[in-house]
């Protein structure tokens, strides 16, 4: 004990990180964590784009050539899951402790110990998760909606682990919202108001109460399952007096908050990065936090229609039709704005900005035909086709993951103190730009003339727009390893970046050094400048 | 008449506007109009709802590419001041407003017309199961009732590429769903193990088939044609082989085809309920084991130990017969072994029983078609 007093009383006076892998297992710093975070969440979009690459491998042409229909289902659930928790999830994670701390002044994130814990479960959870994929009966099966009874009573033996991992990644979830959650309401610099802070703050302060109340709604349907599995209850057991539909309505009451959680940081991102390569001040800046909220409370009311097809009394049926239909306005509020922040700005495109313009149409485009998903009668047809495999990679991929690589290239100046390499990181771009949309956008065809989702094969009238989707599924995954080389570039020297970085960026971490010092704002900063650190 | 008269107004403005479009072969990028009164009606909401999106699309998309022309730094732009503008932000958020009623109003028409499962001419059962559909043509009856299994006929051989793909490959079926044109038809979804979810899209009939659940559907199909669709919820591995095929006839080609369909079922309750004879039910068991049972079991009876057990002189073909006809009639979940109680009659499951109880050897007792019978309807 008193050695490790000793040590902390040491690192308080030399105030720079520890030496070797240790500074790494025992950190406590955001910015560390915020890395970690990161770098953990890119070596899962790989892993996660890996088998989407099985996916659309095998779907490059009709028949079955390289997987069997057991292990394509098994890819399509890994794919969903790595994606969602382990790649989307944890990169947010990361930007947050990377950027609350400094854009409000705080020295740190308010629970450093818990910050650390929430990071090295990820390991874990994830180890046990893509190790089921090895064991006997294989991985996970189901889709990564699991839906009983397929999950209980089909499952491979392997559904224990991903029970497990499911658990684990909500702990770490929980944790995390609660560290942003007290960070944001207690740390900001004297002086700071909630209506002063910069809507990423804002969008993950939302996105954090949204997580804390649906992980636990998670935890509850997986503990369910497991009890349905192996200790002979029947919750989702038609059989024992169970109801397999209330699975689903239990499970969408998580996933529709879910699909937010995954978007509103990213709105906060690109309601950052606008601004600055408009060099404008963003437009409506009030209406954006209520516009955000308004999502926010939404989210919470509309998760049947998901289930449309499940055979819900028409006054439901109704009543989720009408309440998804809403949320098109405070999304449609936001996408206003930001193109008002745009018009009569003073434009460059540097590559963030261009990451932001592709998020603010393509993502415009996954809200688009989620409105036509809105619509009753006609998601009786869309109702699982590939035309909801477009709608929300639209919103997913060119959405939250295009908000993420902006972001990172936003803030990488900042972070290692070197600019990257601008020709690359547009070139990065269009390929990206390029191959997302010859990925998805046919999708949208297929699905409309008839293909359901989660087939590892289809008839051949899909023939020739599948091939091109795969063709553009390959373009887009090997363009992340340039991606990957950008970063590593960056991080190994180049130009040195300055303090402010872009020429229109305000807000407090542009004020601190470039690269950012170990710790910062160990006193409250001036103020000065925060008349601007929302525009 | 309001009512109908809105919604055919808003199909033919949508078939307008996307005919309009020079495309060569739009159909097979977009819905299918099918073939009912409400498939048509879905098919003009999504075409409307489209064209909503298109002109939104226009005018967000439009206004950011000039935005991008327009103002742009290396133009020497100075960039504006104004951050809000409490009109326009209150317009913006209106206006939508004002949009979705109006989208709304035909939407609910058309759903509440779906969800009117009143007045119906027959009634026909469609269960799902892993990986086929049955549909049993209810009838008070019992002697009358139809019912049969349909299963994708599409073989092995050009699923794994070793011969050309036919037209319809992975939409043909063993048997196909027949059912009247111009007759009110009710469907009564249901499972018999996991979520399914049954779909063709010329009907505009999507509805999940949950076990424990019956849900309802209708519809009343114009043209006569064949209409394919899949299962559309994932069911285990073989989701992508459970192909739905409906062929509507005109209305007398349909009570001719009953009648023989009633024949033939009639006939197998004749034969289940009559006494078989050993031999009788050695003769059809072992053409039943070759043709369901042989390729795992084997012909010898001896199996391929340990995936596929022998069947001689051991296990359940010589001990209690319950067991026996339990793994026969239900499968054992884990196992390659699988129900059997859809897929063969009561009469064949009986012989095929026999057989394995008194081949090879063996020399347990035999079970009748009636016993069997009784079992199934109670189950």
């Amino acid at each position: 004990m008193s050695a490790v007093i000793e040590e902390h009383h040491h690192d308080d006076h030399h105030h720079g990180p520890a030496k070797g892998i240790m500074r790494w297992v025992f950190t406590t710093n955001h910015k560390d964590i915020g890395t970690l975070y990161l770098w953990f969440s890119f070596a899962m979009f790989l892993l996660g784009g890996s088998f989407a690459l099985v996916i659309r491998a095998e779907l490059f042409q009709p028949g079955l050539q390289i997987v069997e229909p057991e292990f394509f289902n098994q890819m399509t659930t890994m794919h969903g899951l790595i994606m969602v928790f382990g790649a989307v999830m944890p990169a947010f994670v990361g930007l947050a402790n990377w950027l609350v701390p400094m854009m409000i002044g705080a020295p740190d994130m308010a629970l450093p110990r818990m910050n650390n814990y929430s990071f090295w479960i990820l390991p874990f959870a994830f180890t046990m998760l893509a190790s089921t994929l090895l064991m006997e009966g294989g991985g996970p099966n189901f889709g990564w909606t699991f839906y009983a009874p397929l999950s209980t009573e089909q499952g491979p033996p392997s559904t224990t682990f991903f029970i497990f991992a499911v658990h684990l990644m909500g702990i770490s979830s929980i944790m995390g919202s609660i560290n942003v959650i007290v960070t944001i309401l207690n740390l900001r610099a004297p002086g700071l108001t909630l209506m002063q802070m910069p809507l990423f703050v804002w969008t993950w302060l939302i996105t954090a109460f949204l997580l804390i109340a649906v992980m636990p709604v998670l935890a509850g349907v997986v503990t369910m399952m497991l009890m349905d599995i192996h200790f002979g209850t029947a919750f989702f057991n038609a059989g024992g007096g169970g109801d397999p539909v209330l699975f689903q309505h239990v499970f969408w009451f998580f996933g529709h908050p879910e699909v937010y959680i995954m978007i509103l940081p990213a709105f906060g991102v690109v309601s950052a990065i606008i601004p600055t390569f408009a060099r404008k001040r963003l437009f409506g800046y009030a209406s954006m936090v209520y516009a955000t909220s308004s999502i926010a409370f939404l989210s919470f009311i509309v998760w049947a229609h998901h289930m449309f097809t499940v055979g819900m009394p028409l006054a439901g049926e109704l009543y989720f039709m009408y309440a998804t239909m809403l949320i098109a306005i405070p999304t449609g509020v936001k996408v206003f704005n930001w193109v008002a922040t745009m018009w009569q700005g003073a434009m460059t495109f540097e590559t963030p900005m261009l990451f932001a313009i592709a998020f603010v149409i393509l993502f415009t485009i996954g809200g688009l035909s989620g409105l036509m998903l809105a619509i009753g009668p006609a998601d009786f047809q869309y109702h699982d086709t590939y035309f909801v495999v477009a709608h929300f990679h639209y919103v997913l991929v060119p959405g939250s993951v295009f908000s993420i690589m902006a972001a990172v290239y936003y803030w990488l100046p900042k972070w290692t103190g070197n600019m990257y390499d601008e020709a690359l990181g547009k070139l990065h771009f269009w390929l990206s730009f390029v191959g997302i949309n010859v990925l998805f956008f046919p999708q949208h065809f297929v699905g409309l003339a008839g293909m359901p989702r989660r087939v590892p094969d289809y008839n051949l009238q899909f023939a020739d727009y599948n091939m091109v989707s795969s063709v553009g599924a390959f373009l887009f995954g090997f363009s992340q390893l340039l991606f990957l080389f950008i970063v590593i570039k960056c991080v190994r020297g180049g130009v040195k970046a300055t303090d402010q970085v872009w020429e229109g960026a305000h807000g407090l971490e542009w004020t601190i050094a470039s690269p950012a010092p170990y710790h910062t704002f160990t006193t409250p900063p001036d103020l000065k400048d925060i008349s601007e650190a929302h525009g | 008449m309001d009512k109908a008269k809105r919604c055919k107004w808003l199909v033919a403005l949508s078939l307008l506007m996307s005919s309009s479009l020079a495309f060569a072969d739009w159909s097979a990028l977009n819905m299918r109009q099918g073939v009912t009164e409400i498939s048509q009606e879905v098919y003009g909401l999504h075409m409307i709802m489209f064209w909503v999106c298109v002109v939104i699309g226009v005018l967000v998309f439009g206004t950011m590419i000039i935005s991008m022309l327009m103002h742009r730094k290396s133009l020497g732009v100075k960039p504006a001041t104004f951050h809000d503008n409490t009109t326009i932000e209150i317009a913006w958020t209106i206006v939508p407003i004002i949009i979705l009623v109006v989208l709304a109003i035909p939407a609910t028409t058309t759903l509440t017309k779906m969800y009117d499962t009143g007045d119906t001419e027959m009634d026909i059962e469609v269960r799902g199961l892993q990986w086929k559909w049955q549909y049993t043509y209810l009838n008070d009856d019992p002697s009358k009732e139809i019912s049969f299994v349909s299963s994708m006929i599409t073989p092995d051989e050009e699923i794994y590429n070793r011969a050309a793909k036919r037209e319809n490959y992975l939409l043909d079926v063993d048997n196909e769903l027949v059912i009247p044109i111009d007759t009110r038809i009710r469907f009564l979804i249901t499972s018999g193990d996991v979520i399914h979810s049954w779909w063709v899209p010329d009907f505009a009939l999507k509805k999940d088939a949950i076990p424990g659940f019956v849900h309802e559907l209708w519809t009343i199909v114009d043209t006569p044609g064949t209409y394919r669709g899949k299962c559309t919820e994932l069911c285990g591995p073989y989701h992508g082989f459970m192909p739905v095929v409906v062929r509507a006839v005109e209305k007398d080609e349909y009570a001719a085809w009953l009648l023989e369909q009633q024949a033939e079922a009639e006939k197998v309750f004749e034969i289940v309920g009559k006494q078989w004879s050993e031999e009788e039910l050695m003769v059809e068991g072992e053409e039943v084991y070759l043709r369901a049972c042989a390729s795992c079991h084997q012909v010898n009876g001896r199996g391929l130990p340990p995936a596929f057990p022998s069947l001689v002189g051991q296990g359940l073909a010589v001990g209690p017969i319950e067991d026996h006809i339990d793994i026969v009639l239900n499968g054992k979940p884990g196992s390659a072994m699988q129900s059997f109680s859809k897929q063969l009659n009561a009469a064949e499951i009986a012989a095929v029983i026999t057989y394995e109880r008194k081949s090879w050897g063996n020399q347990a007792e035999s079970v009748q078609p009636k016993e069997i019978f009784e079992m199934l309807e109670a189950q």
